[in-house]
């Protein structure tokens, strides 16, 4: 049995699924962080943003997280999803879900996940300002 | 000994190609590229650091670059 999902597309993010594939009658819960495109940064009013990935490499190291993950927490199982291309205030760039037997391991497991991913995964988002663009984290 | 780069966010822009093949001396190892690519495309400097990585895993400044490889050049990544 599959124990992870990981993925990354150009379509929009679908909840259900990673809530789907994680569901399991032997687990007393799932914890799930939706990330969402803010409208803002700095105060300064965002457009949108563009999301682009290596792509081969940025499936490599999710399901890298994802293997740590299942063997570092009492986890049954988790989704990694990741949406490419450009996002409109309010849509959904990235899901984490996490099924566990008891919440602690799913909401720790959720935690690592997507602040490993934030920290390691090859995903660059581009802002759009009213007046210009910005690759986020690049300048000094 | 050739090998590819490839270019990813901010380094893309920078230096407005999203894959090159170039030549490097045989076993050169990261660091060295890395100040090869510094000298190359000086406005790699306007990001404040960037990682390479080797056939699709990241790689030490210690490791040795083999003919053929795809290395790439990852700034600091952004995504979720």
């Amino acid at each position: 049995m599959k124990k992870s999902s990981v993925l990354i597309t150009p379509k929009k993010l679908n909840l259900q699924d990673c809530y789907d594939f994680v569901q399991a009658a032997s687990c007393g819960g799932i914890a799930l962080f939706v990330g969402t495109v803010r409208n803002s940064t700095k105060n300064k009013e965002v457009s949108l943003l563009d999301f682009s990935a290596y792509e081969p490499m940025a499936i490599k190291e999710m399901q890298k997280i994802a293997d740590l993950a299942l063997t570092k927490f009492q986890i049954h199982k988790l989704a990694i999803h990741h949406a490419v291309g450009e996002l409109q205030i309010g849509d959904i760039p990235v899901i984490i879900a996490v099924s566990s037997a008891h919440r602690n391991a799913a909401f720790e497991a959720c935690q690592f996940a997507i602040d490993t991913l934030k920290e390691t995964v090859p995903i660059w988002k581009k802002e759009h300002f009213e007046d210009g663009e910005v690759w986020v984290n690049s300048h000094p | 000994m050739k090998i590819q780069l490839l270019f990813f966010g901010i380094a893309t822009d920078l230096v407005g190609e999203n894959s090159v093949f170039i030549e490097l001396k045989s076993a050169a190892t990261i660091s060295e590229l890395k100040k090869d690519l510094l000298k190359k495309y000086s406005k790699l400097k306007n990001i404040e650091d960037f990682a390479i990585a080797v056939n699709e895993e990241y790689g030490e400044n210690d490791l040795v670059l083999q003919e053929n490889d795809v290395v790439a050049i990852i700034p600091p990544v952004s995504g979720g």
